[in-house]
């Protein structure tokens, strides 16, 4: 019969909009405002799920976040979502799900038989077996992780869009129950800026499971709730966000959220809006009214279908309008479950209290009695029947002393046990903050304990164990308007109380486990599977600290994190080792409180919007002309410009040969370029570079290195005086903001007395370097800069115009040849280039990439940072000894070169490698050893750094030309010492390559090019 | 690797005395009694007045020093000091990820060592510390990167550590919910066999149970406050439990180094920083390798539970707060759904973080110090759960006799201020 659980009436669902949804293959119906949990119960639907370990049927068991049961696949393909709690999916229409962990079904899973050898498996049984054959533990391990897991991956991209947002506030309020209600009014009336963030589709928190009995202001309390937030919708300062789980709880008051936008409508059904939102929020006050946790009782076969919280049993009768059992057991230790009791036998319900007190008393009990329910005091739960559900269960009376059982079981047959063991205030969120717990003997609860705290947040309602009506109100409103008022809003005076119906309730039982007869499983964590004789064994076996017995039986490291678990486990190890409950210790509380998309955190970042990719305002040329690109740090750099078939290799020794011909041309705008100024910024280069630069003229360029503290070689560039105090300093592609980041760190951290601009201007600048012996003539008819090389020197700058644009021209090289770097700003970047492109086909231009850039760097002996050296070489290593000033009285890496194995001789260096056979390119990478014969293990000497085909060089055997011949550059032991030397390259197939070692400058070394 | 010193797996277990041996029998055995006579793992001994060896910090390292004094070295009159829980430092935090793949040969020598005896070392405690090789996988995403893990293969190639060069093609077969063309396109890799994963809390636990059957004293909360110094030379350490008297004493304390070090009036060329992790939820197994990202600062493996382990790099500040800041993991979470789509709809379960000791060179400081028979085995950093056997290891013969093993001798502390440093941190940024 469909939803033959539901209710005629009643509930906060719309019985006016039927939904249908499929559920493991069969269709049910439910309405709108059910969750998939209430409308499964709705169709007597048992058995939702099958168990972590022991793949024990499980069903329903809360009616929220703390669900440990409950876990589906929801959907299918792209849009699934493993590990899915049914308690808190809200229904739509056609949604589908279904039961993971189990096969072929849910009702009937071979894994059980987990369940039959459950002896065999206690806690860390793993850490015990599987260990012979050695051999085998790989193959154990497969079955292991195929058993283990829980939901299936999609398999598909995910189609949904997320957003990710930072915003701010005054006065936060987590939760939107009758405490975190309050607070949110008593803020907002101050004007303060409030967010008032809650889980679920709507706030209202507990009271949205009341009847309308509950007061509060003198109505039902539903429309207290509904008036508040009306009024609250109405202040402009407030914004009220649902579907909004505060998860984190950081520093300097800084929360996440996971705003739940499109969810609840189905896959494909949310139009442009995201699917989630991740919400960063800057709060100057929390306010956290987070609510508490039902504890369960851990009795025997308390995992079976129909054993269900008490206080989710009510939420399911007067929320969602359904009544999980016809015939109930509500066994307690306190006087909150008699609600669920009371509400249940108005519906028609039989049901039967079994309460752990001795003749429990006080209002509630009163009109319980008044309703005809049976009472059964100082009884507890001692078995249950019922492997797909509670069928029947057997009462005892308990002892005094709270472990003995008394007198004859009892049986009675049931369809639900809804049970109630005392409340756990959700105090994650203040422990997150870095707040400490405190015991509470009265109420036996952890609440937070008050005192300055490190985040700014103050606690009220249930989760500060604060449990009657009024109480939470006047808290709230306190807190509130306190808050406010340290946000600098109100006077911190709380308004007018806000009466409500009070229910006193009377002390509880702390009933931690329920004694059985024989070893019936007892399970205190329902999602691991985690159980008393898992406590009892850990502590057998020394595992005492709460931390080992966490980690050896698995509790609390579901996808639940022990919400229902934590407190229970604690309570029974103190038991077992004879201490109080504070003395065990609490574990940490780790964000997030509920599980996170990473689609969410990632929010609009992701695809094209992933790092950007940074280009060149020459891109279209680029990519109009051919251009093969590689990723260089964010940027795409073209990295040769193939003509017709031609591979990279043909390519490029295309390139290199024709930039030594005649003209060659690469877009080098991706260089970082930093803008440095201020009266000190002679002084700071000084520190920063190992050369002399206070003497550098205005107009003049110089190359520098920069080293780390070590005195390593950390990066390089070119950096220009443009006036007094202005310099114009480049460097690498790569390194561009880790330089950037240096320069800062020095001058706030170090040198904060100086008085240095840095500035970024990478994007700023466009630029085209053209070097070769037609480059002066190409760029004669585009500038009005005089070029002869008396009035524009090697290593200058000038400014003036080109091609009828602003133009700053450097003359450096890179490559050995006469050389130009023409910048212009970025909006004319492309003119340039297409200017540059046209006038210089009558000069026989060649447009190269960054390989062939490595390759005419080579020939010449430049070294590149990062790959010609590695954070272990100093200038005098690679050959720049020339580079370090001895006058210099100090600059960064100085005094690291005293350090006696950086002083030492022999140290690797950079040398040049030429292969007996010119025309194999050695692997950069491959090491240098010096036999013919290498059997690793062995010492290395060195190893191959850069390796090229270049059409440039000649090498010792007099071979070079069209195809080319091979060079090297190598870091080798005492390198300097070896030239002439001949060595071996051991390659990883087992080749061996002779190499002769030679001077890492192949090609013009006295460098008569470069001033031509 | 030559493997100097131990032969693994040569000493068996008959010769656990005190212990009786875990296996399916006794599993079967102890289950006909409900599990009630399982022995403790450990005894929660007092301290004795004097010890011939100390060691303080009851984490991996430390109990794997104890463990082989005694094992190896028949010093059995050793005591760990703990001032927490065991194996609740960095040990109980990490991502578990064993490879020793270094760049170069010192660290070469010394986690190739530690992997040796990862290989049996479920079969030497007597406990499944579940050492899985199942293959670490180090992408190229870059011609750098190529560049990179080109000299990285080479470089194990000749050390004679395990390296093979794997191509896009083969990758995605490896790992099929990879995204090749990403945004940093996949260009190849470089995958060690012989590395893989571990559980960590077995590790501490197993070298726990089997230091203790031997004789160690392992003694939880009990924190060391002071170092009693006469002369130039050790002579004990002031506890939260009183004086004890001690021949030689290990420092094996981590992300607390610093603090050691300044109670025996010493400065560590080391910084403290948080260094986090997080785990999906539990899912049924889609990736059977580790796989690792320089370029992207992200590396990911799934557990035997069923959780996708993530983590990425340190926090840049200093701290020993054991939580970091959420854009750590930004930044980590981003280049992982780019670079495994799926991942986008999976859920983030749990973060935390531990706090990890850096030295200037980001090897770790295996050493003598300036104190006579005080000795440091720490700055393990962000990297150093692969090292424990071999790490405890070496460190235990380099106590017993006084004089530093060879594989720990690079390692001296000496090298901060000859400048000899063991720099792996030019070739990756990431140093797992
Ligand atoms: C998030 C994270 C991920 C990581 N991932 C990896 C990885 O994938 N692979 C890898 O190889 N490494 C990884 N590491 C690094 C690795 O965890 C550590 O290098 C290694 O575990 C260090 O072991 P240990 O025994 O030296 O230190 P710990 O386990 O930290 O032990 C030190 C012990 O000393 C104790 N102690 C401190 N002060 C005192 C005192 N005064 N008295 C007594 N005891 C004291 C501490 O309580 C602690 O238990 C990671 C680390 C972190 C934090």
């Amino acid at each position: 019969m469909s939803q033959s659980r539901r209710l005629v009436k009643g509930g906060r669902i719309d019985r006016d909009k039927p939904l249908s949804f499929v559920f493991n293959g069969k269709t049910y119906q439910g309405y709108e405002g059910d969750t998939l949990a209430s409308a499964l119960i709705a169709n007597d639907v048992r058995v939702v799920a099958r168990s972590f370990k022991y793949h024990r049927p499980r069903g329903v068991f809360s009616a929220g976040s703390d669900e440990p049961n409950a876990i589906v696949q929801l959907e299918e393909g792209a849009a699934t979502q493993p590990d899915t709690l049914a308690t808190c999916i809200e229904l739509y229409d056609n949604l589908s799900a279904t039961s993971q962990n189990c096969w072929p079904s849910v009702e009937f899973d071979i894994n059980e038989i987990n369940s039959v050898f459950m002896r065999l498996m206690p806690a860390g049984f793993y850490y015990k077996t599987f260990m012979w054959p050695a051999k085998l533990w790989m193959w154990y391990e497969g079955i292991i992780r195929k058993a283990a897991g829980m939901g299936l991956a999609p398999k598909h991209p995910d189609p949904d869009r997320y957003e990710a947002i930072h915003t701010h506030c005054d006065v936060l309020v987590v939760g939107g129950g009758p405490a975190g209600l309050a607070a949110a009014l008593a803020a907002g009336r101050t004007g303060a800026r409030v967010i008032l963030a809650d889980a679920q589709c709507e706030p209202g928190g507990d009271l949205l499971a009341e009847t309308d009995e509950l007061e509060i202001a003198g109505e039902a309390a539903s429309n207290w709730v509904s008036k508040t937030l009306a009024e609250l919708r109405d202040m402009p300062e407030v914004r009220i966000l649902e579907r909004t789980t505060i998860t984190g709880y950081y520093d300097y008051n800084w929360l996440t959220a996971l705003q739940k936008v499109t969810d609840h409508m189905g896959p494909d059904k949310g139009g442009n809006l995201p699917r989630q939102r991740f919400i960063k929020i800057r709060a100057r006050q929390v306010v956290l009214a987070t609510g508490a946790i039902e504890r369960p009782l851990v009795f025997a076969e308390n995992d079976r279908p129909g054993v269900m919280m008490a206080s989710a049993v009510r939420t399911y009768i007067n929320r969602y309008g359904v009544l999980p059992g016809r015939s109930m057991v509500v066994f307690t230790n306190n006087d909150t479950a008699y609600q669920t009791a009371i509400d249940a036998v108005r519906l028609g319900a039989q049901v039967t209290v079994v309460d752990a007190r001795p003749a429990p008393q006080g209002d509630v009990v009163t009109r319980a009695e008044a309703l005809g329910i049976q009472i059964m005091d100082r009884s507890v739960i001692t078995n249950l029947h019922g492997r797909m559900g509670v069928k029947c269960v057997t009462v005892q009376h308990l002892g005094e002393d709270g472990t003995t059982l008394l007198g004859k079981p009892i049986p009675f047959s049931c369809d639900l046990v809804a049970m109630s063991g005392g409340w756990n205030p959700t105090v994650h969120l203040f422990s997150q903050s870095g707040g400490k717990l405190r015991w509470d003997d009265d109420k036996t609860m952890f609440v937070p304990l008050a005192g300055p705290a490190i985040n700014p947040s103050r606690s009220v309602g249930c989760c500060n164990g604060t449990m009657d009506l009024p109480g939470c109100l006047a808290e709230g409103l306190a807190a509130g308007s306190k808050a406010a008022k340290d946000a600098g809003f109100g006077t911190g005076r709380a308004p007018k109380a806000i009466k409500a119906t009070a229910r006193p309730e009377a002390p509880l039982r702390p009933l931690w486990e329920v004694s059985c007869h024989g070893h019936k499983s007892r399970f205190h964590d329902f999602q691991n599977d985690s159980k008393v004789s898992d406590l009892e064994l850990a502590s057998l076996e020394g595992m005492v600290s709460v931390e080992h017995t966490k980690r050896y039986t698995a509790t609390g490291m579901g996808t639940d994190q022990g919400k229902t678990s934590n407190v229970n486990a604690l309570a029974i190890m103190a038991r077992i080792q004879g201490r109080e409950i504070p003395a065990v210790g609490t574990t940490t509380f780790r964000p997030p409180y509920t599980p996170v998309s990473f689609g969410a955190i990632t929010g609009q970042d992701r695809r094209e919007l992933f790092e950007q990719v940074r280009t060149t305002a020459m891109q279209p040329w680029h990519v109009a002309n051919g251009a093969v690109f590689e990723d260089v740090g964010d940027w795409k750099r073209p990295r040769y410009f193939p003509q017709g078939s031609e591979d990279m290799h043909a390519a490029v020794l295309r390139e290199c040969k024709a930039t030594r011909d005649s003209v060659g041309i690469v877009d080098a705008s991706t260089l970082g370029k930093i803008d440095i100024q201020g009266p000190d910024a002679a002084k700071f280069l000084e520190m920063i570079y190992t050369n002399a630069w206070a003497k550098l003229g205005v107009g003049r360029c110089r190359y520098g290195v920069m080293l780390s503290e070590h005195g390593m070689i950390f990066d390089d560039g070119v950096t220009t005086r443009l006036s007094d105090n202005h310099y114009h300093m480049t460097t690498t592609t790569g390194g561009a903001a880790r330089v950037m980041g240096w320069l800062e760190e020095w001058l706030q951290t170090e040198w904060p007395e100086m008085e240095v601009y840095c500035t970024s201007v990478t994007e700023q600048w466009s630029v085209a370097s053209i070097s070769g012996p037609k480059a002066r003539d190409l760029l004669a008819g585009l500038t009005d800069i005089d070029l002869d090389p008396e009035a524009f020197p090697f290593m200058a700058v000038r400014e003036g115009s080109f091609a009828g644009v602003p133009a700053r021209i450097f003359r450096i090289s890179f490559t050995g040849e006469v050389a130009y770097e023409i910048n212009v700003p970025t909006c004319y970047g492309l003119h340039m280039w297409e200017t540059l492109m046209e006038h210089g086909k009558a000069h026989d231009i060649c447009v190269y990439g960054t390989e062939t850039l490595h390759v005419l760097r080579a020939e010449k002996g430049f070294i590149i940072v990062g790959q010609d050296t590695d954070g272990t070489c100093t200038p005098m290593d690679v050959g720049m000894d020339w580079i370090v000033s001895k006058k210099k009285a100090d600059f960064i890496g100085k005094r690291s070169f005293t350090r006696s194995d950086t002083a030492r001789e022999g140290r690797k260096q950079l040398v040049g490698l030429f292969t007996d056979d010119p025309s194999f390119v050695l692997p950069e990478g491959a090491h240098i050893v010096d036999t013919a014969t290498p059997k690793p293990p062995l010492r290395a000497l060195g190893h191959v750094t850069s390796s090229y085909m270049s059409p440039n060089v000649t090498g010792p055997d007099g071979v070079n030309g069209d195809k080319g011949r091979s060079i090297a550059m190598a870091l080798l032991q005492d390198g300097r010492n070896r030239m002439g030397d001949t060595l071996y390259v051991a390659l990883m197939d087992g080749r061996v390559k002779t190499v002769t070692v030679t001077d890492p400058v192949f090609f013009d070394k006295e460098g008569e090019r470069t001033h031509g | 690797m030559p493997n100097p010193g131990l032969t693994p797996g040569s000493m068996f277990l008959s010769e656990y005395a005190m212990k009786s041996k875990y296996s399916i029998f006794s599993l079967l055995r102890n289950s006909l009694s409900y599990h009630q006579n399982w022995e403790r793992k450990w005894r929660s001994p007092d301290p004795k007045p004097a010890y011939d060896v100390i060691i303080i910090g009851g984490g991996g390292h430390g109990l794997a020093t104890a463990y082989y004094l005694a094992r190896q070295h028949g010093i059995t009159n050793v005591a760990v000091l703990e001032k927490s829980w065991l194996g609740g430092g960095n040990t109980g935090r990490n991502t578990t990820i064993v490879r020793s793949n270094y760049l170069l040969n010192e660290s070469a020598a010394m986690y190739d060592h530690a992997i040796d005896l990862w290989e049996n070392l479920s079969q030497e405690l007597n406990y499944n510390v579940m050492f899985s090789p199942r293959g670490v996988l180090h992408l190229a995403h870059n011609v750098h990167d190529m560049q990179e893990i080109g000299r990285r293969g080479n470089s194990n190639y000749i050390n004679d550590v395990d390296a093979e060069f794997i191509t896009p093609d083969q990758i995605k077969t490896m790992v099929p919910i990879i995204n090749l063309n990403c945004r940093y396109p996949v260009m190849g890799g470089v995958l060690q066999r012989r590395g893989g994963t571990a559980r960590h809390d077995a590790v501490a636990w197993g070298y726990a149970r089997a230091a203790d059957s031997l004789g160690v004293d392992i003694i939880q909360n009990c924190e060391v406050t002071g170092f009693d110094i006469k002369k130039g030379v050790i002579k004990g350490v002031k506890t939260n439990r009183g004086v004890i008297k001690a021949g030689k004493v290990g420092v094996v304390t981590a992300g607390h180094s610093g603090v050691l070090a300044d109670m025996a009036g010493m400065r560590l060329p080391i910084e403290s920083t948080p260094l986090q992790a997080f785990v999906s939820e539990p899912l049924k197994p889609i990736i059977d390798i580790v796989v690792m990202s320089n370029t992207i600062h992200a590396y990911v493996s799934q557990s035997d539970k069923g959780e996708l382990v993530f983590g990425g790099s340190s926090d840049p500040y200093v701290s020993y707060s054991q939580r970091g800041a959420f854009n750590q993991l930004e930044h980590v979470v981003g280049p992982l759904v780019e670079l495994y789509p799926i991942f986008s709809r999976l859920r983030m379960m749990r973060q935390w973080g531990g706090t990890v000791d850096v030295t200037l060179d980001r090897s770790p400081i295996v050493s003598k110090s300036p104190v006579k028979n005080l000795f440091f085995n720490v700055g393990w950093g962000t990297g150093g759960f692969k090292a424990t056997p071999g790490s405890g290891h070496v460190f235990a013969a380099s106590l017993a006799s006084g004089e530093m093993h060879p594989i720990a001798a690079p390692f001296s502390i000496d090298r901060h201020y000859t400048g000899a440093l063991i720099d792996e941190a030019a070739a990756a940024a990431v140093a797992h």
